[in-house]
């Protein structure tokens, strides 16, 4: 994984972009500064010599800017062609994915037809076999609606549905979502208080998927901590905080190293701590929960210790209470 | 017995639909929108199910003939697909859809819960 977009190797980087050296900006960034630094000397050096005769002095710095005007072109050039294979690696995806919604949600859909008897009764170890293929379909459709998701940031085509929402309405949902999820992973999932009076005027469903991004990861990286402690609690909070929504999710799993928390929010990122304990994961969840949240004007953040657990809380505008 | 007319051009998704939906209602199939269009007159159903990339006349087409005919007008439509794209929903409510649904966003039940609200099954 690709941890930041800053190397003191730029060679490196540039065999990362799969173009030419010649065609990479940071190498032909370093080339201009050489050329910046080897032409201030040598105007020094010809003007010393030259006082007297100062065409010869002239003629020498309009080469060097010609020179640097034609590097600096072919850096331009380099960056949109770095952007146009950014874009047309968005809409690779982008058509990638919505081909394969349609397939997968056939599938989907005609497993949720077998498995509810009504073409045909199902016997015994069937039921576990169907079980299997509808969990896997499952999370084919969710990393193809990620993909979809983080194609639509980068190109700027997301777009949001704002209404209100009553948060507590919310969070009872995802709870009972997750209760089985949580209860097979002997994770006690708690609301701290519910409050029916608060609401917030924002996308539901981008919103559901925040806070179901957020409980997710808690149960999910809480599974070996409870093996070793014999217990383990995920809590939800949510309040107002000025005329804005605050939620938090808490676990007290297996926490972020320090070092890998800055990039915690990069897409595809996985903590190798994350890896050791879950290999499922496509590492763009939270890729996902921090665009949105910053999209509808919000941010989102996290408190970890590695062993002890996290708090991941986001904020939310336009939230208020109604009586 | 109520009608319906399912218009998808995915014959797998049209066995799954008529089969779940088979013991309730009468559904009727149309694999392109002319098709569709033909047969949503001809039959009069009690709701179309539309996707919405087809062959031959695409959703948007057929709905807008559907809605400009009297005789079919007032029929409720659900608009079924994976399009999800704001434009397209707000096209499709503009031009008369009832209801539009991704199918990847719903399980098989969501979906039949709908069907059964709107057309009283």
């Amino acid at each position: 994984m690709n941890k930041g977009s800053f190397s003191l190797d730029p060679f490196s980087q540039c065999r990362g972009y799969g173009i030419p050296l010649w065609q990479c900006p940071q190498f032909l960034f370093l080339i201009m500064g050489c050329i910046i630094i080897a032409s201030s000397v040598l105007s020094f050096v010809l003007g010393r010599q030259y006082i007297v005769d100062p065409h010869v002095v002239v003629s020498l710095v309009l080469a060097l800017t010609a020179i640097l005007l034609v590097i600096a072109f072919v850096i331009t050039h380099s960056f949109e062609k770095l952007a146009q294979s950014n874009r047309l690696k968005s809409e690779f995806i982008s058509i990638v994915s919505h081909q394969l919604r349609s397939p997968i949600s056939n599938l989907q859909w005609t497993l949720d037809y077998m498995m509810s008897g009504r073409a045909g009764s199902i016997k015994g170890e069937q039921t576990e076999y169907f079980r299997i293929l509808k969990d896997n379909s499952a999370r084919m459709q969710q990393l193809v609606n990620d993909l979809l998701v983080v194609s639509r940031i980068q190109q700027g085509t997301f777009a949001l549905r704002d209404q209100d929402i009553q948060f507590s309405d919310l969070v009872d949902s995802l709870v009972a979502e997750f209760l089985p999820f949580a209860r097979a992973s002997n994770v006690e999932l708690v609301v701290e208080e519910q409050d029916p009076s608060i609401f917030v005027f924002q996308d539901p469903t981008h919103v559901r998927g925040i806070v179901s991004n957020l409980i997710d990861n808690a149960i999910r990286y809480s599974k070996k901590q409870e093996e070793k402690t014999g217990k383990s609690r995920v809590v939800i909070r949510y309040c107002m905080q000025d005329s804005f929504l605050r939620v938090e999710v808490e676990d007290s799993g297996v926490g972020i190293p320090k070092q890998d928390q800055k990039y915690i929010f990069e897409k595809f990122f996985r903590s190798d701590n994350a890896l050791k304990h879950q290999t499922r994961g496509s590492g763009l969840g939270l890729y996902i929960a921090k665009s949105i949240a910053e999209k509808m004007g919000g941010s989102i953040g996290f408190r970890s210790a590695q062993n002890k657990g996290s708090i991941f809380w986001f904020l939310l505008p336009n939230a208020r209470k109604k009586v | 017995m109520k009608t319906i007319l399912f218009i998808e051009d995915e014959s797998a998704l049209q066995k799954t639909i008529g089969g779940a939906l088979g013991e309730d209602a009468e559904v009727i199939s149309a694999l392109d929108g002319e098709i569709g269009v033909r047969l949503a007159k001809k039959r009069l159903p009690d709701l179309v199910l539309l996707d919405l990339v087809l062959p031959k006349k695409d959703g948007f087409q057929v709905l807008r003939e559907l809605k400009e005919d009297p005789a079919t007008a007032s029929i409720p439509v659900i608009v079924l697909t994976n399009l999800e794209d704001m434009k397209d929903v707000q096209r499709a409510l503009d031009l008369g859809a009832t209801t539009y649904l991704v199918k990847s966003n719903y399980q098989l039940e969501d979906v039949l819960a709908k069907v059964r609200e709107i057309v009283e099954l």
